[in-house]
């Protein structure tokens, strides 16, 4: 009988749910079903022709790949954002923080040209490597670049939260019990932060999975080099070939669905190991 | 007042309101065109309106909207309701009929000169005292030469630019084996393919990417004299492609919307004497033969061959060369191995 009761203690749960299933339905299942009928117009044999094409399957290669390493990178450095913002206390600290909103804020192009003014051959950075025979813009770097810098608030809002109620206490209770510090972040923070971490890991690498703006500009845009898929469905959609580009929408979808189904089984390891 | 008269005087006003917003509509226009005919079309404007009011009609509305050409006539069939078309290519008009409809099949002899007021050619820009050396198409292809143009997938421009050293081949070596070989070699040397045209321009002009830029003529110009004076020179190879960027009224919209006398006139008009110098002032060619004839120092007199000539008209040169499975995809899968 419990379960009835918990109801009328907090009201509107028809009228919020109902609301929710509206609000989802039109904002995101209608368009995934538009794609999938896209789709559905096509043989599966055109289907596949329009998904395994060496050039797509080059463009998944990039995608995933530059997603997957700007995810990682954002991992570990985006934790170490968090940590420094939580545990210390500078100047300029304030200004740091809003720093790490900026990909949010800024329009992706705008990311991309300013990417791009820095990391070109003729760039303030750029030219710099390339003295060392590293050539940033224009290449796969430049796509790992524009991914990563777009990622990195999401790692870092979400572990923030969770190291900033994580006590003092029980790191000094670590060392005082004789555990090194090294120990110590790996037997006693880790466990406690990781649940968060995937969680920011997951959804920087689905947004990189799906970022156009600020790395078509970057890239170099080279098919079988450095096209990333989306610039391929928006080029296909260009040629009037909607059905093409929905084929490969799916694939990206159906991929992104299945790594994020992966990294929340993942997290949910975590949290219960945790 | 009473309440009756009072609602009277309500519907009056409303009436009167849509009265005039009808008269708006009928006097305003919206002219969908690509990306480098903003500062032209923004004059012409001005011209057009004058004339207008001179055959004793009320000052017309002109509205604008540039883009890429591709997706421009992409906005139209989905439903962008242009009056008239201004794009790049044929192609791009074309598709309004094809997958929408909304022209007849005649629509490129409606007007003279294929319907195209003002053409323009391919050239090569290439930096301050021409480093590389070049001089014509096949120095494009040579070892350690950057090419930048755009991907003709997604470019009206760059599909000119594509057929232009096409033409050239065909003609230099013969056959169509060779001209694929040609045309492989100076995409090989292409280090960015941007999506547009004018993304390619900043690449070059902004970013000093490349040694040599495949540009529209009043393009080239405009970088000459505008984007970085004395930065650039202009390269005219021995042979080129008449690029003619074509005009047409959109007759399902203009029908609708009760425009077709002025958009009919605004088209019309481009050809007078005053709009066909306009366009040499924005570095376009006139059509108009007399008055081309007067501004022969301006443009470079070069051969030029039209994509009916050597490719059997757009319809074609898209099949055969840039949908799926077509030349194109050929030269980029021969390039990645």
């Amino acid at each position: 009988m419990g379960k009835a009761v918990m109801k009328s203690v907090l009201p509107g749960f028809g009228i919020t749910l109902g609301f929710s299933v509206l609000y989802l339905s039109l904002l995101f299942l209608l368009p995934v079903a538009g794609l999938f009928l896209f789709t559905l117009q096509m043989s599966w044999a055109d289907f596949w022709v329009a998904i395994s094409h060496p050039q797509v399957v080059a463009s998944y290669k990039l995608s995933f790949a530059a997603s997957f390493i700007g995810a990682t990178i954002n991992a570990v450095f985006g934790t170490l954002v968090a940590w420094v913002l939580v545990r210390y206390q500078f100047l300029g600290k304030k200004v740091v923080d809003a720093l790490v909103d900026l990909p949010f804020a800024l329009p992706t192009a705008v990311a991309g040209i300013a990417l791009v003014t820095l990391y070109s051959t003729t760039g303030w950075v750029g030219q710099y490597l390339y003295l060392w025979g590293i050539k940033v813009a224009y290449s796969e770097i430049g796509v790992v670049i524009a991914l990563t810098y777009i990622g990195l608030p999401f790692v870092v809002r979400t572990v923030q939260p969770v190291l900033a109620d994580f006590s003092k206490e029980l790191e000094e209770a670590s060392a005082s019990l004789g555990a090194s510090r090294f120990t110590t972040i790996r037997r006693v923070i880790l466990p406690a932060v990781l649940p968060a971490l995937l969680t920011g890991y997951a959804l920087a690498f689905a947004k990189a999975v799906g970022e156009y703006g600020s790395v078509i500009f970057i890239s170099g845009n080279l098919p079988y080099r450095t096209e990333i898929t989306p610039l391929l469905i928006v080029s296909k959609a260009e040629q009037y070939d909607y059905n093409g580009a929905a084929a490969i929408g799916v694939v990206m979808l159906a991929a992104a669905f299945i790594l994020l189904l992966i990294i929340n089984s993942l997290q949910w390891w975590a949290s219960k190991r945790g | 007042m009473s309440i009756l008269s009072r609602l009277q005087q309500a519907t009056l006003a409303l009436t009167f309101t849509s009265v005039s917003f009808i008269a708006l509509a009928e006097n305003t226009l919206l002219n969908v065109s690509y990306d480098p005919t903003r500062e032209f079309y923004r004059e012409y404007n001005q011209l057009f309106s004058q004339y207008w009011q001179k055959q004793g009609h009320e000052a017309p509305t002109v509205r604008q909207s540039h883009g890429g050409s591709g997706s421009q006539a992409r906005s139209v069939i989905d439903g962008l309701e242009a009056d008239v078309v201004t794009l790049a290519l044929a192609y791009d008009v074309d598709a309004l009929r094809q997958k929408a409809d909304l022209i007849p099949e005649n629509w490129q002899s409606r007007l003279p000169h294929n319907s195209s007021p003002y053409t323009s050619t391919i050239v090569l820009l290439v930096r301050k005292g021409n480093p590389k050396n070049i001089h014509d198409w096949n120095d494009l292809a040579r070892k350690g030469v950057e090419v930048i143009t755009p991907n003709p997938k997604t470019s009206g421009g760059a599909r000119w630019n594509y057929l232009a050293a096409w033409g050239y081949a065909l003609k230099q070596y013969g056959s169509e084996e060779k001209a694929l070989e040609f045309v492989t070699q100076i995409y090989k040397n292409v280090p960015v393919l941007d999506s547009g045209a004018r993304g390619a321009t900043n690449t070059f002009v902004q970013r000093q990417i490349g040694d040599v830029f495949i540009a529209w003529e009043n393009e080239a110009f405009l970088a000459v004299e505008q984007l970085g004076k004395g930065e650039f020179e202009i390269i005219v190879p021995s042979v080129s492609i008449l690029a003619e960027p074509p005009v047409a009224i959109v007759d399902k919209n203009v029908d609708r919307k009760g425009t077709r006398k002025l958009a009919e006139a605004y088209l019309a008009q481009l050809y007078s004497d005053e709009a066909q110098h306009l366009a040499v002032k924005h570095f376009y060619r006139p059509a108009n033969p007399t008055i081309s004839n007067q501004y022969k120092d301006k443009f470079p007199q070069l051969t030029l061959f039209t994509i009916d000539d050597v490719f059997g008209g757009w319809n074609k040169a898209q099949q055969t060369h840039f949908n799926d499975g077509g030349y194109f995809d050929a030269i980029l899968s021969k390039i990645s191995k």
